[in-house]
This record gives C-alpha cells, structure tokens and sequence, in this order.
C-alpha cells in the first residue's frame, strides 16, 4: 500500500530489466589538490579508481576507516561533486548524458545525510522541507503538502503534531525520519544513507534501521548503505564493500565478508569490534596507528605497511580485484594464485 | 599533594547527587560507588544525565546557573566543601578528566608540549626542563610514535586518535589518582577505539587508576569497565558488574538496550527489538518510574511510584518493581516478531 495516492509503480520507469544494475561506476576517480607552499603540486587521492555495481532492489553497504573516501564516493554518486574521470551508468544511461540528463537522475536518487539537522533549512517547517522538491519539480503547492503529510504519517510522525514544527524542535531520531521522508518526497529509486543512523541513540538506531527495512519492502527500493559500524552494515546490506585508501579493498554477499573476509583488512575491521563479552575482551589491537594519509598513499597495495600478511612483493605489486568465491572479490595478493606471495593459493579459481 | 587516605575509602562516592539546571532536574538522586583501582562506565542515552554526573564530580558546572544537591566524595576529598583554590588543586591533581573532542579541549594556539609542561608546572614546583622531561615521558607512556618531535606539534597537526592519546598524557601528567573520561572514544574510528580501550585498561592496570567512563556504546563500555552503572532520565537504573549487566540484567531498560543492538538480530530480515518512543522531557518529569512509558513490563504501580533500589545479588542493585519478571523474560529469549515484510 502507497501513501503517494496517484504513485507510478517503482519498476515502471525500469530500462533495462532485473538484471541490469541500476548503478554502474567504472575508474572512478576524483583527487583534491593541496595548496601548501611553494613545494612540488599534491593531491588528497580522495577516491582513486572504484569499480562497483548496485543491484537492483539490493542494499549495497560501503565500510571504511575515516578518511578512505566513503563519503566522496557518496557524494560523486550525487553529482554534489565532480568527479575527474570515471563512468557512471543509471539503468544502463550515462549519467549526464543526453538520455539521463542530472536532473531527472537526481530525481531518481536521494541522500540521506549523517547531521540530520545541518540537513534541514532551519527556516522551513518539517513540513514545507519535504514538499519543498516537489514544487520545484513541478507538483501543484497544495498536492505536494499532501504527499509531505502522508510521508510524515508513514515514517512515523503524526502529521498534525509534527507537520508545523521548525528542526531545532524536534529530536535527533524524528529530523532523521523527516530527512528520510524528503529523500522519499520525489518517489526516487536509489537512496544514498552517508551515516544516516551513526549520531542517533542505540534504542533510535534500531527504530530508523526497521523504518528503512520497511520503506525498502514498500516503495521498492534500492540503498546505498555507508557507515563505520559493521554491526549495522551486517544486519541491513546484502551485499559489503570494504574501501581502503580510495580503494575496494573487498566486495561481495555480506554473509560471505563478514563471515569469511578474505582480505586481512577487513578482517582487522572486524577484530576491533568490540565483544561484549565480558569473559573474552579483546587482547590486542590488530593494527596499530591511525589510518594513513590519503595524500601520500604507500606504492604497491594500500595497506601493506600496515597488514600482517605482507611480503616483498606487497610494496611492488597492486593487487587487482579479482574474485576468490562466486560474487566475492578480494585485492589482495595472498588470495590471488599466481601473484608471487608465498600464501597465494595453488589453484585457479573459475571467475 | 593529596592527603593520605584510609585504604577503605572509595575512590568516588556520589550519595544522592542531584543537579538542576533553572527548573530542569537533570540528575536525580544518583548513588554511586567506585572502589580504588577499579573502572566503571556510566552508559544511557542522550540526556540520561551521565555526562552531567561526570561533570558535578569535577564542579564543572558555573554555581550561579546549576544547582548542585548531595554529597559527592572523590579521591578523599569533599568537593562540594573545597573553595575556590583548593578546587583548582584538586582538578588535574587528583582527579583529571579526558573529553570527547580533543580537538576542542586543546588550546589551539599552544603546542601540546606546551599545555602539558603548564599543566605540570601549576601543581609542582619543578623547573622546566624537567617538565619537559616528564612530558616526553607521558607521550612516551601513551605510545605516541616519535614523541620528541610530536611535543613540539600543535593539536591541529596530529591525527585523531593521536590528539586523544595526547589528551590522555595531559590528564595524567599531575599523577591524579581518578580519571574520568566522557566518550573518549565516540569521535574516533573502529580500529582507533579499541587501541586506545585498550591503553586505558593497561594505565588502570599499571598505575592503579580508578577510572569513571561514560559511553553511550554498550561495546566499548564491556571493553574497559569491571562495573557497568545503566543511567535514564537522570537516575542509575541497575548497577553491577559488566558480566551481571551483559548476562542477567534486570531492569527492562538495560534489557531493551541489549535487544536493541544490531549484532542481536538473528537473521536478515528479521526486525530489530527496539524500545517504543523516546526519552521523556526531564522539564516535565512524570510520577513514578521514568521508563515506565516505554516498558513492557510497565504497570499501574509503576506510573504511580517510582521504585525503590532492590540489591538483586551482592552489588547488583536494580531500580524496579518487577525486577524478577524482567530477568526472567531476557532468559525466556527474544519475543519472535512478526516478519512484517512483504
């Protein structure tokens, strides 16, 4: 049942049927220069050559340290920022191109910030901020105050108590329900989640991350998942992507990453979550430092100064991402045969 | 320095601590008891109070603006009882505190070095030079790599983790006895947390430091604390130690956070447990007990009168009227909820 009275059907505006992504980046890449001095130019490789699709209907979760290029890659995906090289497709159209100019596509796909009220224009009501991209789009003011109401009703905020209400008064949990009721406003497709549950309360996190399960099964749609807590990306992603330094470090089902991460930085990821068990805490960091910098990245793959499996060849060679299981890839060279590490494995694994 | 106290005294005692701020009770009657050598965290929400508890213990808070009732003790001081000069002894000296942002706590305009050598030399009488020896030596004991050169740095040049590292070396640098730490770890990355958890343990450890953290993470809270003390709407709900609060808790609020937790959910798709609504507004605090609006196990009694602490086994004491049914339905398992899920 919709609460969008007169909505089309998700999959009517479909091109390329189920099995097509409804995303596609290839080479993405988009470096920020330093200014600093006289000395040679410098660039925070922010996001330097990512290759993923998302599925249709899929939750695609992105996990990484702070400074490993999630959020960039979030904020290329919404042309919020300009990317210097890479491909882009939506449903098989070049994204900017004639057939899927930016505004029908930013029609088609939303974000959800983590500040839920930096978010919000602080001189707007709840009300008037999700109707907001609908009367610029062309829907009738008093049409689009109804589609707002029902959103607010469907997300869970009586519209007659809330409707009329500016953001500095209303919760942290409730102004992440009306940005998510924005981000629904205009009936997208792909909804971008950049940290959407990090800053609200443990017992909230829970009733926004069942909303989006909700929502998700109603209006048929796909997310983009970003967080720093593996917990949260478990329970709500399909499928995982590891980034490290501008890089995919690992991707695939995320029962398979999580369960058997194939990369020794995810699997770090994973040992420093803590244990809530207080009978095995946790004995050792298994990295050590803070993550690099972005600016300098080492040469060969990303993460051997760090990683406990590295060798010579580490420093020289930087990995592919080549699959180790059906869906799972992994850069690294331990897991890939014939890459020269003394751990590689012996046989060839059909692709 | 400090005065040498009987081996029996807690290292912090709160005993029906309440603090107002104008007409809004923020913390209402908390007694707490943290023995010498030991960790305690403080966990709850966004305006449970526990960052405010922290606070009163220190006297943070402006006297003109905040009301602060009750006995609070901590490194065999009164607190509430010293005056304005013996109160600036006591902060850092005896009892320290590490914040959530250091880059906010830090001084901007001084290098770290600087802030720890002034910090050492307004409770010492000691010459520069060697406080600037000892200040090496704290970076040196927080692992701070290259510590000679990261002294002379200032706060913006150092990564996060390493500022909160720093911010630990300057709390210790008068040797407090207690430190009390507000989310040191919230700002920081996953594999940054459990690295500095984890260099908290070691100092109360080696030094013998009786530490107070307070967390909103469950998690990180298991990761350091012997005692888990669980505040809501200003009150300490259950105490215990980490193992009783994790295993058999016995308040529903402590229950619902543990079913809340997305690692507790069992299969894809299934819903997570959550707890109904929101906190309640602490300017219009209502009778009885301040969860009972948003428990499961809540009765008439319990929207009429506010429980009374019941001690459930040595040291685990719970603030509620149906502690035995509460403990009872964590044992029983989750509820299974309906897959509502097309």
């Amino acid at each position: 049942m919709s609460v969008i009275p007169s909505s089309p059907d998700p999959f009517a505006a479909d091109r390329g049927g189920p099995a097509q992504p409804l995303l596609s980046v290839s080479g993405l890449v988009k470096h920020f220069p330093v200014r600093k001095g006289t000395g040679p130019k410098r660039v925070v490789r922010a996001v330097d050559g990512v290759d993923f699709d998302v599925l249709k209907g899929e939750t695609l979760g992105i996990v990484g340290e702070s400074g490993c290029g999630k959020s960039t890659t979030a904020k290329l995906l919404m042309g919020l920022i300009e990317r210097d090289t890479g491909d882009m497709l939506y449903d098989g159209q070049a994204i900017g191109g004639r057939a899927m100019p930016w505004r029908s596509y930013r029609r088609q796909a939303q974000m959800v910030f983590q500040d839920s009220y930096a978010s919000l224009n602080p001189r707007m009501t709840v009300e008037q901020s999700i109707a907001f991209g609908p009367k610029v789009n062309g829907v009738p003011g008093r049409q689009a105050v109804e589609r707002a109401r029902a959103l607010l009703a469907r997300v869970g905020l009586e519209p007659k108590r809330f409707a009329g209400r500016y953001p500095h008064e209303i919760s942290g949990g409730q102004r992440q329900r009306v940005n998510i009721a924005r981000a629904l406003a205009l009936e997208p497709r792909l909804v971008l989640l950049d940290e959407a549950v990090s800053a609200l309360d443990k017992s909230v996190e829970a009733q926004v991350l069942n909303l989006l399960l909700d929502l998700k099964a109603e209006f048929g749609l796909t997310y983009i998942f970003i967080s720093h807590d593996l917990n949260v990306v478990r329970f709500i992603s399909d499928r995982v992507m590891v980034m490290y330094l501008g890089r995919v470090a690992e991707i695939g089902p995320s029962d398979s990453v999580l369960a058997a991460p194939g990369h020794p930085y995810t699997q770090a990821l994973l040992a420093s979550m803590p244990s809530l068990d207080p009978d095995n805490r946790t004995q050792k960091a298994l990295l050590a430092g803070d993550p690099p910098n972005p600016i300098d990245p080492p040469g060969g793959c990303r993460f051997h100064p760090r990683c406990a499996l590295a060798e010579g060849v580490c420093g020289q060679v930087e990995p592919p991402l080549d699959p180790v299981m059906t869906l799972h890839r992994v850069a690294c060279l331990a897991r890939q045969p014939g890459s020269g590490h003394s751990a590689a494995p012996a046989q060839v694994l059909a692709a | 320095m400090t005065l040498p106290t009987a081996p029996m005294v807690p290292a912090v005692e709160l005993t029906g601590l309440r603090v107002a701020f104008g007409k809004t009770q923020v913390v209402d009657g908390v007694d707490l008891r943290l023995e010498r050598g030991q960790a305690l965290a403080l966990i709850g929400e966004s305006g449970s109070g526990k960052s405010v508890t922290l606070r009163a213990i220190l006297r943070l808070f402006p006297a003109g603006r905040s009301r602060i009732e009750g006995h609070i003790q901590a490194a065999g001081r009164d607190v509430l009882a010293l005056d304005k000069r013996a109160l600036s002894e006591f902060r850092g000296g005896d009892v320290s505190m590490i914040f959530q942002e250091p880059l906010l706590a830090f001084d901007p305009v001084y290098t770290v070095g600087q802030q720890i050598i002034e910090a050492i030399r307004r409770h010492e009488t000691i010459s520069q030079a060697d406080a600037r020896a000892r200040a090496l030596a704290l970076l040196e004991r927080v692992r701070i790599p290259s510590p000679e050169r990261r002294l002379d740095n200032y706060p913006h040049e150092m990564s996060g983790g390493m500022r909160q590292r720093a911010m630990i070396a300057l709390a210790l640098s008068c040797r407090p006895q207690v430190l009390l730490a507000d989310e040191p770890t919230t700002a920081l990355d996953a594999t940054v947390q459990i690295q500095v958890l984890l260099l908290l343990r070691e100092l109360q450890r080696d030094l013998g430091l009786s530490i107070v953290i307070v967390t909103h993470d469950l998690g990180a809270a298991v990761e350091v604390a012997d005692r888990i003390a669980v505040m809501y709407a200003g009150k300490i709900v259950e105490t215990g130690t980490a193992r009783e609060i994790v295993r058999d808790p016995h308040h529903p609020y402590t229950i619902g956070l543990l079913r809340s937790r997305a690692e507790g959910a069992l299969a894809k798709g299934s819903r997570l447990e959550t707890i109904p609504g929101s906190p309640p507004d602490l300017a219009n605090r209502p009778p009885g007990c301040p969860f009972a609006p948003r428990c499961f196990l809540a009765g008439d009694r319990c929207h009429r009168e506010m429980p009374p602490v019941a001690e459930v086994s040595p040291g685990h004491k719970v603030a509620c009227w149906h502690t035995e049914d509460a403990a009872a339905a964590y044992r029983a398992g989750p509820t299974p909820l309906a897959v509502e899920m097309a």
